[in-house]
């Protein structure tokens, strides 16, 4: 599996957990307006940490806006 | 037992000689047998009036050396088994102790730099009959610091003794037993107790579980304690049912339902009770219902123990209280009210006060607070869970999450198969979110083969 369907399928898996209505998951969606709590996104980290390996959020310098800018992090990180 | 004997022995021995017998993993011991005779080698004089480390590692050793030299020592400080070499220049110079017993598995006095050191047992020798007691000698327990670093609390014959004191002896000699090292406070309770009513089965650090439990049935014990965990491990290793008890008993850790149902139904015979107690603030209850919590008519009440509650947290002040924490610069351990703050968080629902966790040990999700005992209680109550740890899990978006590891119980015929693993992961997470609020919910759950006791019979909380 791709980084980028990683991270939408744990976007998709959490939201439902959650009871979040997930906005449709585009490169411009911004996070904020994704229907997630921060809780949600925390959950989404810690999750990513375990399938890829990864934690880009603990050095980014540079929180991401949009869906895309956080699909980048964790692509660009993980080369 | 007397309330006003000096000594350990005298108080045993008050109508008459001891019937009862004290049985270690490898040798038995008639307590009558003590009135004339020395684990010391005779020794005992050269530790009149000294303040004496007992480095001992066997525990039947440790019970003949408390019996010999309570009431002729000034000081004896009971060193737990497992205590590190680096902590044993840290606990002498608090305690100001001159003289060590070590046995031949301990490491001698000497070269601790002490001046006397007596290597005590293995056995028994013959020596002169023993004389009258002479002072009142103070016991030093160690309990586990969060630095790591014991803290040296002290405590008297009287305050040790105080749950027990003009209780009458039982009308048939008990046979007790615990998972506890009579080092530490849950087991020095069970310790005095016994030597009172009958006689005591001691545990033994290299035997497992299942071992134990045989010897414990093979002596015909009546009463056992031991720690939630203690009980979890017990109640896991499918051994529980060669002990008949008659009454089983836990402290140390909170009690919750599921392992207080789980006891119910290994012993439906047997009064399951669980105690309050810790070294600090001696034994401040003891509950019979066999359910979580204890009635809230026990705070505020008039008697020997008094409990209140404030800012949340149970405090005790009784005459079983510890009388100060031994050392300098060390915190005192009474408020000015002579109260004892347990750090117990507890919370009132319809006349009954339930454990909330530790103040300290909370996890900060986010800024709202997770005590981990409250999850590991919902999680504890799958009938397919053993045990279970909620502890912290770093975040960069909340601080930290909830994460829980969860031993499950073993296939037996009784239960039938059991379910794969990501079912119950996910039986798991809809329990914890029916019961929790969301940021209470394990984010993740992991199923673990087994989690860290400790050797105080207490689950390791890494975070605490």
């Amino acid at each position: 599996m791709s980084v980028r369907s990683t991270i939408t399928s744990q976007f998709q898996q959490v939201a439902i957990e959650q009871e979040r209505a997930l906005a449709p998951l585009s490169d411009e969606l911004k996070l904020v307006q994704s229907g997630l709590d921060s809780l949600s996104f925390a959950i989404i980290v810690a999750r990513l940490e375990d399938a890829l390996g990864i934690d880009p959020f603990n050095e980014a310098v540079e929180f991401p806006v949009t869906f895309g800018d956080f699909v980048r992090l964790y692509e660009n990180f993980a080369k | 037992m007397r309330s006003d004997a000096l000594c350990l022995w005298e108080s045993i021995t008050a109508r008459g000689p001891p019937a009862g017998q004290l049985h270690g993993a490898h040798a038995s011991i008639a307590l009558a047998e003590l009135a004339h005779s020395s684990v010391l080698g005779g020794r005992l004089e050269e530790l009149r009036d000294a303040t004496v480390l007992i480095a001992v590692k066997d525990q039947l050793t440790a019970a003949l050396v408390l019996l010999e030299l309570d009431g002729v020592a000034r000081r004896m400080v009971l060193c737990t088994p497992d205590l590190a070499a680096e902590h044993f220049a840290g606990v002498i110079a608090a305690s100001q102790a001159e003289a060590c017993v070590h046995d031949a598995l301990g490491s001698g006095g000497v070269a601790l730099g002490l001046r006397t050191s007596i290597q005590a047992g293995p056995l028994l020798a013959r020596s002169a009959p023993r004389g009258g007691a002479h002072r009142a000698t103070e016991w030093v327990l160690l309990t586990s610091g969060t630095t790591g670093a014991p803290k040296l609390v002290l405590h008297t014959l009287a305050s040790l003794t105080s749950a027990l004191a003009g209780q009458p002896p039982p009308p048939q000699p008990l046979l007790w037993s615990t998972f506890y090292d009579i080092r530490r406070y849950g087991g020095l309770q069970i310790f005095l107790r016994a030597l009172h009513a009958g006689s005591l089965v001691l545990s033994d650090p290299q035997e497992s579980v299942v071992a134990f439990l045989a010897r414990a049935a093979a002596a015909g014990i009546t009463h056992i304690s031991g720690t939630p965990s203690h009980w979890r491990k017990a109640l896991m290793s499918g051994a529980v049912t060669q002990i008949a008890p008659r009454y089983v008993r836990l402290s140390g850790e909170i009690a919750d339902q599921a392992v207080l149902d789980n006891l119910r139904a290994a012993f439906p015979e047997a009064t399951v009770a669980h105690a309050f107690a810790s070294t600090e603030a001696g034994v401040a209850f003891e509950v019979r219902d066999a359910r979580a919590g204890f009635p809230a008519q026990l705070v505020g009440g008039t008697g020997p123990v008094e409990l209140f509650v404030r800012e949340e947290t149970l405090r005790v002040r009784s005459p079983g209280t510890a009388q100060r924490y031994l050392g300098e610069g060390v915190e005192s351990l009474r408020s000015a009210d002579g109260s004892v703050d347990t750090g117990d968080r507890v919370e009132e629902r319809d006349g009954r006060y339930y454990f909330a966790g530790r103040r300290g040990g909370v996890i900060n999700v986010g800024g709202q607070k997770v005590h981990p005992e409250e999850v590991e209680a919902v999680i504890n109550a799958h009938p397919w869970v053993r045990m279970s740890l909620v502890r912290a899990r770093r975040n960069a978006i909340t601080g930290a999450l909830v994460t829980a590891e969860v031993v499950l119980a073993e296939e037996g015929s009784a239960r039938g198969a059991r379910p794969p693993a990501a079912t119950l992961t996910r039986e798991l997470t809809e329990r914890c979110r029916g019961a929790l609020a969301p940021h209470k919910v394990p984010a993740l759950i992991r199923i673990v083969p087994s989690l860290e006791v400790s050797a105080s019979g207490k689950l390791v909380r890494p975070d605490a």
